[in-house]
């Protein structure tokens, strides 16, 4: 874990809201884990107050990248950052991605801007000898933001503007039509709900699910315990997403306690 | 030239972290050395452990600030003892008890048990917290009641004693002066102000217990002032709290009158203020010719204006 002024290297819009900023650190990018975390400050005045946290996108080299809608003060700053300027990043933070275990084949199932620690997950797993299927749903077409580099990707938007015309939960059942499920572990990363839905659709099945968080955090690092999710299991109540998490076995936790973010 | 000794608590400098801002001590080992910090406040530890409130806790606000309810989510005082303990007295960090309570009961019986281990430096007693019916804040505006904790805990140690104040009080100045009669070593001023937030789009409150405590930079201010009224209430050293972000921020307090200061939200922000800040202070008091920190501490200068004078205020 360090904290980092590191150098931004590029910043660009890739789909519509979808925006990339990448950065430089040795230290960083060496340590870093699929799964893992960001928690970079986005003024070092005082408004937007708090650090944001993104999930590393891809690490190449020493470069790291970061996705995001632009949503509020924190994110538009993000997109105004120029290449040269430096961020306060604080990482690599959380429990990466679970890949032990016997699978054979992962599908990264993703909603949105949940597409962000995929592939660094693809590009890991790949080189560990596994099969990886990409599923990434969006609105619409223009909302997809994949310059190529995605492996193996199908695409599902709800307007029906590219591939598969739904969600990413009927084109999981499509694939699976086509490939089957065994030795198979789906990674998923976006909405709750669609987490949710996904949940259920892999335990009426027996696929073993592992889903990445987003949450509102402050330190980012376990010392402010402002980022809890309520337990399925075990004998304490919450565990907190930016330690213990964000990665989980869909079974481990109770999703619903999170509050729908605004 | 920073170093201060109350009771028989020594500070290697006057910047220790805020209860419940810094976890256990333990969490970032890789970000810097305990031991270097002034000292580490320990989150509020309760007889038994506490889940904490649900979700969600914390909110930032437009203001430079944040609200927070944790609701004292914390091992329990067997699971401190036998695990974060030895853990932060190996990596030689001056460790600073808080403890947290629902009866005075319970806040001797943590403290008693505490009394059974060596190496603690001292306590600081929360009698302030705003986010759980039973977590103190229903003492905390009761002068009696705290005047009545003080007494019984201070009869059971002979270590550092500090009071946590809240300030969300008419008269924090006659509070202090119930912990300095009863004998606490010194008073932490202060707890978060009483905040809430909403999200106008949902029309909901932004945490889940619709009001929190409000930290951050936004209530440096108020938490000055709340300092310099403690200070012409009481002599025992206070430990002043309250938005600190920069050694400038910090040094305000000493000035003010506190003897520590201790650094919350920052950390959130920044984790590397807690070894910043203190080289800050060194190096303000180098620039300006302060030999000791005793020299700093409470140096303020209120030399009236003479247009103030001839209108009347003194």
């Amino acid at each position: 874990m360090y904290q980092q002024h590191v150098p931004i290297t590029r910043s660009q819009q890739v789909a519509q809201n979808v925006h990339i900023l990448e950065f430089q650190s040795e230290a960083i990018a060496a340590e870093a884990i699929p799964g893992q975390f960001l928690n970079i400050r986005p003024s070092r005045f005082y408004d937007p107050f708090l650090r944001r946290a993104y999930s590393i996108h891809r690490v190449m080299g020493d470069r790291l990248e970061i996705i995001y809608n632009v949503v509020g003060k924190g994110s538009a700053l993000f997109a105004e950052a120029k290449v040269g300027e430096t961020l306060d990043i604080l990482g690599p933070l959380g429990t990466p991605f679970h890949l032990e275990g016997e699978f054979r084949r992962a599908v990264l199932v993703s909603g949105g801007v949940g597409i962000a620690p995929m592939p660094f997950l693809g590009d890991w797993l790949l080189k560990q000898g596994k099969q990886v299927a990409n599923i990434y749903g969006a609105r619409t077409a223009a909302m997809i933001a994949d310059d190529g580099r995605l492996h193996n990707a199908r695409y599902a938007t709800d307007d029906g503007s590219l591939d598969f015309h739904g969600n990413v939960v009927g084109l999981l059942q499509q694939f699976l039509a086509e490939e089957g499920a065994d030795g198979l572990r789906v990674f998923a990363c976006g909405p709750n709900k669609m987490l949710m839905a996904l949940g259920d659709f892999c335990q009426l099945r027996g696929i073993p699910l592992e889903v990445s968080l987003e949450c509102q955090m402050a330190c980012g690092i376990g010392i402010c315990q402002g980022c809890p999710v309520e337990m399925a299991t075990g004998d304490r109540k919450y565990t907190l997403v930016c330690t213990h998490g964000p990665n989980y076995d869909y079974n481990h936790i109770r999703l619903e306690s999170i509050p729908a973010v605004h | 030239m920073t170093e201060l000794q109350i009771r028989n608590a020594r500070f290697k400098n006057p910047v220790l972290t805020a209860s419940g801002t810094f976890g256990y001590g333990l969490e970032c080992p890789d970000l810097f050395d305990v031991s270097q910090l002034g000292g580490v406040v320990t989150k509020s530890i309760s007889r038994k452990p506490r889940d904490g409130n649900p979700p969600q806790r914390i909110a930032e606000t437009s203001s430079g600030g944040m609200l927070n309810s944790i609701g004292l989510a914390n091992v329990g005082v067997d699971v401190f003892l036998d695990q974060k303990l030895p853990a932060l007295l190996q990596r030689k960090a001056t460790v600073i008890v808080n403890i947290a309570a629902s009866s005075v009961e319970e806040y001797c019986y943590v403290l008693e048990r505490c009394e059974e281990h060596e190496g603690i430096a001292g306590y600081e007693i929360n009698v302030s917290c705003p986010n759980v019916k039973d977590g103190g804040l229903s003492f905390g505006t009761n002068c009696p009641a705290v005047a009545n904790i003080t007494r019984e805990l201070r009869g059971r140690t002979d270590r550092f004693l500090s009071m946590k104040l809240t300030p969300n009080v008419a008269s924090i100045g006659e509070f202090a002066r119930a912990c300095e009669a009863e004998g606490a070593d010194a008073v932490s001023c202060v707890n978060t102000f009483i905040g809430m937030d909403i999200d106008v789009g949902t029309r909901r409150p932004k945490i889940a217990t619709i009001t929190g405590g409000y930290s951050g930079p936004a209530i440096l201010p108020m938490a000055l002032a709340k300092v310099y009224e403690v200070r012409k209430a009481v002599k025992i050293p206070i430990i002043g709290i309250g938005g600190i972000m920069t050694a400038e921020d910090a040094i305000k307090f000493l000035v003010v009158g506190a003897s520590l200061v201790q650094l919350g939200t920052v950390l959130f922000v920044d984790p590397m203020a807690a070894t910043t800040i203190p080289k800050g202070i060194e190096e303000y008091m180098q620039r300006n010719g302060f030999r000791h920190l005793t020299d700093l501490i409470g140096s303020l200068d209120v030399t009236m204006q003479p247009s103030l004078v001839a209108a009347g205020w003194s």
